[in-house]
């Protein structure tokens, strides 16, 4: 058996160590990985572990990242729990097998650590691997810091493998910003942490020979689309036990998570709607600008970001005026993916606030408090006028001339 | 522990244990089938089988039906190798952790690839699971192209062929590269058992993939799988056509035991020239133009020259 790590109440772990502890705490059977920055230390991580006696589990070091979700994908048909983790062209190059995982049911648990996708090439932080994600079918966390990158980590297996959701989990964090700032981080024991996450249930397992199962079979015109519409259910029906695990989450640490966060926003007029380390920058701002100029100001983030939290969104967003949807990734033509995906939301409403999509952040540039104050200045005018001042999508923060297009 | 199944005759053989169930989609006349079916009757132990996409899978587990009475899956074209390394070691966690209901139970694992996923599209995969060691038999169905998406080249299909991508044209007579010696590049590997095996030598085969299974470690084998659509011969000449293919040495039946222990498993009695091998396939019939004579003679030559080198192996155990 292997030993366990006697934690204390607090401890300092960056985004990846926190990570890598939450597998080895969720007892992973199966953990089928390749390296990348940043989040090779999570790799390394999980490897100490296992060469230092605290994992029972198998750890796969294989050749690229697609062999490393492929290594997933096989692990978890035979019938156990299953994570890894990458960034980037990592994510980029396991894309065909993402699809495949969540399309089998497989309940894997993947860390991610944001970084821009290239050329040019770049390993800092963006959201352009997360996004490339949104369509693949798997439940998608985003975790603004280090504590919320291992809590999340936990819930995403809790929920992942609940048989009524049999759906592959990310839990996404900002690339060296929350994968490489040591920070405070209250973890659960290691009993606590297994005791929350529980053990593994067995599903259509391959190595149950009493009942043959084959997975990954071929539909075509006849049956593709039903198995489409199903795992589409699957991922609006996972809402209510997403709901219910983040509750029993916080009845054991006291720390709760809803699939959209909302801040200061009991009286704002104005809001940014961001992800990842934004939004802990923009909350600061927020309040800042509260006390300084009396600007009603709030910030509202998805926490979970697949399935799209369309209501929540709505609701958080329907007293507002103006909003302006902050996304990190090369937008390639068109709207910034949150500021339609919001837009799309609030127009259910009878009425919908002015909004703006600011692109910023690209190939891990600064988002600096000055830039996010403007903007909600830009916001509190757009409100007061009752009319967009600028364009609707800028870009921040760019060297040379003001970029900004779409009327 | 798995004991080594006794098999005495044909009859009882092909009428063992079937797992491979016989309603399926691949053309009249493939050797895919009987392939598979030696692997799966030649073993009572459990099996838990990957394919690459390729003619195998698309035939054989399109929904709602199957043709697998055992655990079976398939990913993508490339990472068979990757998903039986996936589940061989879920297998040996759940063995430690004590979580399998039927722990005694033995389980082998097998992939199953064509020559374009084996050969190219795969070959990473398949070689990182070899590195990494992992306990299971790789099985290449090896019909020397694309079959599946209607006959292109791949790196497996030998000289003077004329595929979709290769075709035998005014000025050309087929593929001009040669054929890609994947037996070889495994045995270099340091697998513990490489093999390439043909149907027709049924028994050696038998022996071949109960020696693979029977062996700890990454493991193996190339097998001949003449194509009817694609090498363009009658569907009844699958075996007599494969007949020819290990009487003319085109595709000699061997081992490599880790790697350097090299035994030829069949010496024709009779050597045949490589030209009647050719002759009974439409995939070569550009060849009896008298301007591409000299493809048949280097093709001839090559082979020569192989089974010269494969016999001075085998004496030399190097």
């Amino acid at each position: 058996m292997a030993e366990k790590i006697d934690l204390p109440e607090v401890v300092v772990w960056d985004g990846n160590f926190a990570a890598a502890n939450a597998l080895r705490q969720a007892q992973v059977d199966v953990v089928s990985a390749y390296p990348i920055t940043p989040s090779t230390p999570i790799v390394e991580g999980y490897g100490k572990f296992v060469s230092d006696g605290y994992v029972d589990g198998e750890f796969v070091m294989v050749e690229s990242e697609h062999a490393a979700m492929s290594g997933c994908v096989g692990a978890s048909a035979a019938g156990g729990r299953v994570a890894t983790a990458t960034s980037s062209q990592g994510f980029a190059l396991m894309v065909e097998v993402l699809y495949q995982a969540s399309g089998m049911r497989l309940p894997i648990v993947l860390c991610v650590v944001n970084r821009a996708l290239a050329s040019p090439l770049n390993v800092r932080g963006d959201h352009g691997d997360m996004y490339l994600g949104r369509d693949s079918g798997w439940i998608q966390f985003d975790a603004y810091n280090a504590q919320e990158a291992y809590d999340l980590t936990l819930c995403a297996f809790k929920i992942g493998e609940d048989h009524s959701v049999r759906l592959p989990v990310m839990v996404h964090q900002d690339g060296f910003i929350t994968s490489h700032t040591a920070q405070n981080v209250y973890p659960l024991s290691d009993d606590d942490a297994y005791g929350f996450v529980g053990k593994f249930k067995e599903m259509d397992e391959m190595l149950d020979f009493t009942r043959p199962v084959t997975y990954g079979a071929q539909t075509e015109e006849d049956w593709h689309y039903e198995h489409k519409a199903k795992q589409h259910k699957a991922l609006i029906d996972s809402r209510s036990v997403i709901d219910k695990v983040f509750e029993e989450f916080e009845k054991k640490t006291g720390r709760k998570y809803n699939r959209v966060e909302s801040y200061m926003m009991d009286d704002a007029e104005v809001a940014i709607v961001a992800l990842g380390t934004t939004v802990e920058t923009a909350r600061l701002v927020a309040k800042q600008i509260r006390e300084e100029k009396g600007i009603k100001a709030g910030v509202v983030s998805p926490r979970v970001f697949r399935p799209f939290p369309f209501d929540d969104i709505r609701d958080a967003l329907k007293n507002t005026k103006a909003v302006a949807c902050f996304d990190r990734s090369s937008p390639g033509g068109a709207l910034g993916m949150l500021y339609n995906e919001v837009s799309g939301a609030l127009m259910t409403l009878d009425k919908m606030p002015i909004m703006t999509n600011y692109i910023y952040g690209l190939g891990g540039r600064d988002l600096t408090t000055q830039s996010i104050t403007e903007v909600y200045e830009e916001l509190a005018k757009n409100a007061k006028d009752g009319k967009r001042s600028g364009k609707v999508q800028q870009f921040l923060s760019l060297r040379g001339p003001k970029m900004e297009y779409f009327e | 522990m798995s004991t080594i199944k006794k098999i005495k005759n044909l009859k009882e053989f092909s009428t063992a244990n079937d797992r491979f169930e016989g309603a399926h989609l691949l053309c009249p006349g493939c050797a895919h089938s009987i392939i598979v079916r030696e692997l799966m009757n030649c073993t009572d132990d459990n099996l838990v089988i990957a394919s690459n996409t390729g003619c195998l899978e698309v035939s054989t587990a399109v929904y709602p039906y199957t043709s697998w009475d055992t655990s079976w899956i398939h990913i993508g074209f490339e990472n068979a190798a990757t998903a039986a390394s996936g589940a061989e070691a879920m297998y040996k966690a759940r063995k430690k952790k004590g979580t399998l209901k039927d722990p005694d139970a033995p389980v082998k694992f097998v992939a199953f690839g064509g020559d374009g996923s084996t050969f190219d599209i795969g070959f990473q995969w398949m070689s990182g699971a070899f590195e990494r060691g992992h306990d299971f038999t790789y099985i290449c169905l090896d019909n020397e192209n694309y079959a599946n998406t209607g006959g292109q080249r791949s790196s497996s299909t030998p000289v003077g062929a004329s595929t979709s991508t290769a075709p035998a044209g005014r000025i050309s007579y087929g593929k001009k590269q040669k054929k890609k010696d994947i037996v070889a590049i495994m045995a270099a590997h340091g697998a513990p058992y490489v093999a390439q095996l043909a149907p027709n030598k049924w028994k050696s085969m038998v022996k071949g993939f109960q020696k693979a299974l029977d062996t700890e470690g990454p493991c193996f084998i190339n097998t001949v799988s003449a194509c009817t659509t694609e090498w363009k011969f009658d569907p009844k000449d699958t075996i007599s056509i494969t007949d020819l293919a290990t009487d003319s040495l085109m595709f000699p039946v061997y081992e490599i035991i880790n790697g350097t222990e090299l035994n030829i498993l069949y010496r024709p009695k009779n050597i045949i020239p490589v030209e009647e091998y050719l002759a009974a396939q439409g995939r070569y019939k550009h060849l009896f133009k008298p301007e591409n004579r000299h493809v048949i003679d280097a093709i001839q030559k090559d082979i020569d020259e192989k089974w010269e080198y494969l016999q001075r192996r085998e004496e030399a155990k190097v």
